[in-house]
């Protein structure tokens, strides 16, 4: 019984992971078609990270099951894991700068 | 009734949250946490890329419309080979255990094909002279963020190959179970999620427009 939950066949079926796998090419498409607009280099950075953010929702929620499973679950790993990534994206370039304040060259 | 009689035994019948506060198999667990600490080191590697990508102003932009296609259908071999992962898990919950192996097999297959696919990629690149300190284009830089980012990540799919295969051979005797099979699926759609950030941020990025 308690193993039960894990057992169970997702309640999706194959025939909405062919429609989610055709979103993700669609999706993907549309970022090769970007590719080739001449936009500013940071405005296609934001498109197409934000592009591949949503496909990558789409892989964990649907794909690895996550929106499937209990609630708990979810709020114990995404949360923890943005934050940390956000975090480096803050901190990340003081590696840059930390040669510079001293400490490894006195 | 002692009262650690009652400790033990009630503490039974308050729990009653299934094997785990998750509801999922311990070993499901411990793959999902892998999978944080992983993508936390992909999370790294991307953002140094990103931010070389968008500091240098030398930087290469080596790949022509042939890279571009080729990169295209490595993306297309690994997205249709989560598709086949998930078939080869649904079979294995459905008790259909030779189906499911079938459904592994053509997931390893995507896997060997991509990773033949970009090994091409990269001999072309060498043979141009791309090095890792240096090439023809530009920035230096190129050649170690881009080795290091596609080449963890061709590690990745490459492990994951043997990976699958295991399990495959092991759940076709009786020695893992479904659940086993839906873990490595885990892994597998870890491996193509990272390559959608790595397919835009490398490739299209770095596209020879003229």
């Amino acid at each position: 019984m308690s193993a039960s939950a894990g057992h169970a066949a997702s309640p999706a079926g194959m025939s909405w992971f062919l429609k989610v796998w055709a979103v993700l090419l669609v999706l993907t498409g549309v970022e090769i078609f970007l590719a080739y607009e001449e936009l500013p280099l940071h405005t296609m950075l934001i498109l197409l990270m934000g592009l591949s953010l949503i496909k990558a929702a789409m892989i964990v929620a649907y794909f690895m099951h996550l929106r499937y499973e209990r609630t708990s679950l979810v709020w114990t790993l995404v949360p923890a894991t943005i934050f940390v990534l956000l975090m480096m994206n803050v901190f990340f370039s003081d590696s840059l700068r930390i040669v510079r304040l001293g400490l490894f060259l006195h | 009734m002692s009262e650690l009689e009652v400790a033990v035994t009630g503490g039974q019948e308050i729990w009653q949250g299934g094997e785990s506060p998750y509801a999922i198999p311990s070993k499901k667990l411990g793959m999902w946490l892998f999978i944080v600490s992983d993508s936390i080191t992909f999370g790294a590697v991307l953002f140094c890329y990103a931010y070389l990508r968008l500091a240098s102003p030398d930087w290469p932009t080596p790949f022509r419309l042939a890279s571009i296609e080729n990169a295209t259908i490595m993306t297309f071999v690994l997205l249709s080979s989560s598709v086949t992962m998930v078939a080869a898990v649904e079979a294995a919950k459905a008790g259909r255990i030779a189906a499911s192996v079938r459904w592994l097999g053509a997931t390893m297959l995507g896997g060997v094909l991509f990773d033949i696919l970009h090994i091409r990629e990269w001999l072309g690149l060498i043979h141009e002279g791309l090095r890792l300190s240096q090439n023809p284009w530009g920035s230096g830089l190129f050649g170690a963020a881009f080795f290091t980012l596609t080449g963890l990540h061709m590690t990745h799919v490459t492990i994951g190959v043997i990976y699958l295969c295991i399990v495959a051979i092991g759940f076709r005797r009786g020695k893992f179970t479904s659940d086993d099979v839906e873990i490595s699926g885990l892994y597998w759609h870890f491996v193509d999620l990272v390559w959608m950030f790595i397919f835009p941020l490398v490739y299209l990025l770095s596209a020879r427009i003229r």
